[in-house]
């Protein structure tokens, strides 16, 4: 093939781009291109929320994740409540019980210690909430300028109780998708402070442990095959990750996914699209047909699962696509969100 | 959702596809001019609802598509500049200029804003009153008013560290080029509501008339483009070439005068060049002699070089309606929305964005490129 030589523009990756940090194409190529070929091992390589390591014949579950939210207080949560809750939730997104979090705080010269407090308050209470004590910390403070207020990472242990591997490779042909609630009530209620933007109503932030959900389903016997968190890059993004790894195609009906009428309201105003807003109580479960009256029936038993519905169905296909039928009935492929999710212009 | 649930009902739009049937015994091709509708068309799959020889073509209406190579690369050298603050909408930042997109001059330590209405860059400019607060201002008379607006307060409170780098474009003489051309394929036009909402639509009259060709004011629901598809194919199967307003709910015949006023106390009509297509006599605004010393453009002299542009990308012939984008041998190989030859795959409202989003099938439904395979 003759090589055409485009010299305009070059791509911008020479430089980090905020659209790297956006859970979208620019993340998964910055994660293959830097980090998988650096670190290359088989528990990376599985690219999950966490990595599932064996021991003593059950599975060790461990994951990390830092949180560089503004702003540190929303309607809803903290980043303190996210820090928490977000590790216990990709822990559980690998079929495991949380057993243990550590805590490293980057603080910046001129933070405020009543806001500190609030923070370190509200993480208190949500492990407490999540059962999940926090053993170890370390704090590291910089130059006023070099930090925004407050960084947290957590990492956290968790003990496999999944019997079977939850991952994008056990999904199959004929299992169902299931969505544990409305989509968009984290990402919205963010933009709405950030972006001093109010809307009809409020909307809070949906931030919640996940382990209750996903515990609810193996007790219950339920053949789980993938789970995953919808945070970053929101639903679109987590099912093309899981469609590109299982090479299947994941067919979702608009219709059904639930979104609420203030983030409906809010996405439309923006231009943005709910499927693509960040999460950060919400999952998507895949399991067999067979069971998937029964899962949903024990979502909706719980709070945090309460709006659970299926949205769809997996297919054979090579191709590893996502489809989405429009609410109109018309059918299009629902892709990975490239760059950041911008407002468009008129 | 009131006013929006009730144009994206299945069963209304189903109903509403089977009258175009019922309507069009030829094939037809009709151009929506605006972004906005592509995105809805391509998004809720509605090619795939109307009858085999009903093609859509999309039209140069997506602001960002059509500002100039030259005019990105003003913004990025003005927006080096340490004392200033650039503030655009989201989508423009992202627009490859020939060296550098917006967003790469920030990752590069410009201080460049996303920003939701020209009148936060005024307020911006209030709050910084050391730096300069420059608006980049594109669009087509929809966008217009607003940034007028800005402009206009900016000299009622004198607020002398604010700007605007001037972009703007008109839709009737875009038509009219597209009609003129000896390849044009447009038998109809679903023309941009929400730009008739501040413009009226009496200036479409002598085009529709000159040219013989049914122009149909159209909104961007699902169900408002089936109903302008629906009377452009009716005048079309009747011979009839005649103004028609479907989006009768939010456009008036006159249209807003008010904002139409504001337009024309701040701007004034000029030739302008549009990104793919070359310059279009009386198709753009800038700023009048009175309001100039708003202008970016002359407030900070910054020297641009001639560019070309890819020699691959076909952007002028998708905005002109003569291509879709899948018939261009990079898209979705060496033009993806993460590494854009040309503007339309930037922007949301850009025919080969919505294409790589929500399609990248050809309308027979075969894929057109495997992102699996092709990697970039």
């Amino acid at each position: 093939m003759a090589i055409l030589s485009c010299p305009l523009p070059r791509p911008a990756t020479d430089r980090i781009l905020l659209a790297h940090g956006g859970g979208g194409r620019l993340t998964n190529q910055l994660i293959e291109s830097v980090f998988l070929s650096a670190f290359s091992n088989p528990a990376l390589q599985s690219r999950h929320d966490g990595a599932v390591l064996p021991l003593n014949g059950g599975g060790l579950a461990m994951t990390t994740d830092t949180y560089v939210v503004q702003p540190l207080i929303f309607p809803g949560g903290t980043i303190g409540d996210l820090a928490v809750n977000g590790t216990v939730n990709d822990l559980a997104m690998c079929g495991a019980k949380p057993l243990a979090l550590s805590a490293g705080f980057v603080l910046e010269e001129g933070l405020s210690m009543a806001s500190l407090r609030t923070i370190v308050a509200s993480m208190g209470a949500a492990a407490r909430i999540a059962d999940v004590p926090i053993v170890t910390g370390d704090t590291k403070v910089v130059d006023k300028g070099k930090g925004d207020g407050l960084f947290v990472n957590t990492a956290g242990i968790g003990v496999v109780i999944a019997p079977k591997p939850v991952s994008p490779e056990s999904v199959r042909p004929g299992d169902a998708v299931l969505v544990s609630g409305d989509l968009g009530a984290h990402g919205i209620a963010i933009l709405s402070v950030r972006g001093g933007l109010e809307f009809e109503g409020a909307v809070s932030s949906d931030t919640a442990p996940l382990w209750p959900a996903v515990e609810a389903l193996f007790e219950a016997g339920i053949e789980v095959h993938c789970l995953r968190d919808l945070t970053r890059g929101g639903l679109s993004s987590a099912l093309n990750e899981i469609a590109a790894v299982a090479q299947l195609r994941i067919t979702v009906d608009e219709v059904l996914i639930p979104v609420s009428d203030i983030v409906r309201g809010a996405c439309e105003l923006l231009g943005l699209d709910p499927l693509y807003v960040a999460n950060e109580g919400r999952f998507v479960a895949f399991v067999p047909e067979s069971d998937a009256s029964r899962a949903l029936e024990i979502l909706r038993s719980l709070d945090v699962s309460a709006g659970a519905v299926r949205a769809g169905t997996v297919y054979e296909d090579s191709c590893g696509i996502v489809t989405l039928r429009s609410r109109v009935g018309g059918n299009r492929v629902l892709d990975m969100l490239s760059g950041e999710q911008l407002p468009r212009i008129c | 959702m009131k006013f929006v649930d009730e144009y994206r009902d299945r069963s209304a739009v189903q109903q509403m596809a089977q009258a175009i049937r019922r309507t069009s015994t030829r094939p037809w091709t009709l151009m929506e001019v605006c972004g906005g509708q592509t995105y809805t068309i391509v998004k809720t799959g509605l090619q795939g609802l109307l009858p085999e020889g009903i093609t859509l073509v999309h039209g140069p209406g997506c602001p960002v598509c059509v500002t100039p190579l030259e005019m990105i690369d003003r913004a990025v050298a003005i927006a080096q500049r340490p004392e200033v603050i650039l503030c655009s909408f989201g989508d423009m930042l992202r627009v490859p200029g020939s060296t550098q997109s917006l967003f790469d001059a920030k990752s590069w330590g410009a201080d460049v804003r996303i920003v939701y209405s020209p009148l936060d860059s005024l307020h911006l400019a209030r709050s910084y009153p050391n730096r300069e607060v420059v608006f980049f201002a594109v669009g087509f008379e929809t966008t217009a008013p607003a940034n007028a607006m800005a402009v206009w307060e900016a000299e009622r409170e004198k607020i002398p560290n604010f700007s605007m780098l001037v972009s703007h474009v008109l839709v009737p003489p875009a038509m009219e080029a597209i009609l003129s051309s000896p390849d044009c394929r447009v038998q109809a036009f679903l023309a941009a509501g929400h730009v008739c909402m501040v413009m009226g639509f009496e200036e479409y009259v002598p085009i529709s008339q000159k040219y013989r060709v049914p122009i149909v004011v159209t909104g961007f629901e699902p169900l408002d483009l089936l109903e302008g598809v629906r009377l452009a194919v009716a005048q079309l199967e009747s011979g009839r070439a005649e103004v028609e307003n479907q989006y009768l709910r939010a456009v008036r015949r006159s249209g807003n005068r008010p904002a139409q006023e504001r337009i024309s106390e701040v701007f004034e009509v000029t030739p302008r060049a549009w990104r793919g297509i070359g310059e279009i006599p009386a198709s753009g605004l800038r700023l009048r002699e009175t309001y100039r010393q708003f202008d970016a453009e002359s407030r900070f002299a910054v020297k641009i070089r001639h560019v070309e542009e890819s020699k691959e990308c076909i952007a002028g012939l998708v905005l002109q309606g003569q291509r879709k984008p899948f018939e261009c041998t990079a898209f979705g190989i060496r033009c993806t929305p993460d590494t854009p030859l040309g503007a339309p795959m930037v922007s949301s409202e850009g025919a080969c964005a919505a294409y790589f989003h929500f399609g990248r099938r050809n309308e027979d439904g075969n894929s057109i490129v495997s992102t699996a395979t092709t990697g970039h």
